[in-house]
């Protein structure tokens, strides 16, 4: 099956693109970063705490295989409605410094939407080592969350 | 005895990289490489050799002349470590997009 998401990794440089165009009006797709019950379905994470405003937070906990708790948190800088999210994310307990993220929706149509993730971070080999942690971990945990959220669904 | 090279080490450093792009377009012997830079030859010489031993550059003999050409095989393995990363973002977007459709169709 063809992956429809796009990476762009440009070599020796700190940031990233995310492209993926959806199969949702984009107000749908917005909907999907807005509602915590809806963001904790597809990211196979507990929202603790997502306020989606100007000035906003958000708290993430993640149980893996093994019952060890992960924490991801970050601070909400803007919040445009079917537009635009503003906002940090940072791995709790990890090495991995805190990194920025531009989230752009945009309607192609009234059923097609895409959305473009730029992710800023500290330095090259930071944005390298994030790229590489999947890969390093070889199954990633919210990965297995995914595919179990994923079998239900069918 | 040398460390064994990292490629993602040897690809962070802007000579290296543009020793790269000069012999992927044509194989070059070490002098044409060096005559492109203003480093001295021995310099240009040691990037060379990181780059040959963590397999981006092949060399070939041809007559007296050492010619190094670039490998590509090697070059779709740094490629391919985005890989993992796309997938996992790839699989959490079907996922949403599914949550969502299923959410319009009630």
């Amino acid at each position: 099956m063809e992956r429809k998401t796009k990476i762009k990794a440009e070599d020796g440089k700190q940031e990233i693109w995310i492209t993926r165009e959806f199969d949702l009006p984009v107000d749908m797709l917005f909907m999907a970063y807005e509602d915590p019950e809806i963001v904790s379905q597809w990211m196979g994470t507990q929202v603790l705490k997502l306020e989606n405003r100007n000035h906003g937070s958000y708290l993430f906990e993640t149980t893996d295989l093994m019952g060890n708790k992960h924490r991801f948190n970050g601070t909400i800088h803007e919040v445009v409605p079917n537009q635009r999210i503003t906002r940090t994310f940072e791995m709790e307990n990890t090495p991995f410094p805190i990194q920025l993220e531009y989230l752009e929706f945009e309607a192609l149509d009234d059923y097609k939407s895409t959305l473009t993730m730029h992710v800023v971070y500290k330095s090259v080999d930071d944005r390298d080592s994030m790229l590489k942690l999947p890969f390093a971990q070889g199954i990633n945990m919210a990965h297995n969350r995914l595919q179990d959220v994923v079998g239900r669904l069918k | 005895m040398e460390l064994r090279r990292d490629v993602f080490q040897a690809i962070a450093d802007p000579t290296r990289r543009a020793i790269i792009t000069l012999v992927a377009a044509n194989a070059m012997t070490p002098g044409a490489i060096a005559a492109e830079f203003d480093s001295s030859r021995q310099t240009i010489s040691k990037h060379i050799q990181i780059l040959t031993e963590c397999e981006l550059l092949g060399q070939e003999q041809q007559g007296r002349e050492i010619y190094y050409h670039f490998n590509p095989q090697k070059f779709k393995e740094i490629a391919d470590f985005i890989e993992p990363f796309r997938n996992m973002w790839d699989d959490r977007f079907n996922t949403l997009e599914q949550v969502m459709k299923k959410r319009m169709n009630k």
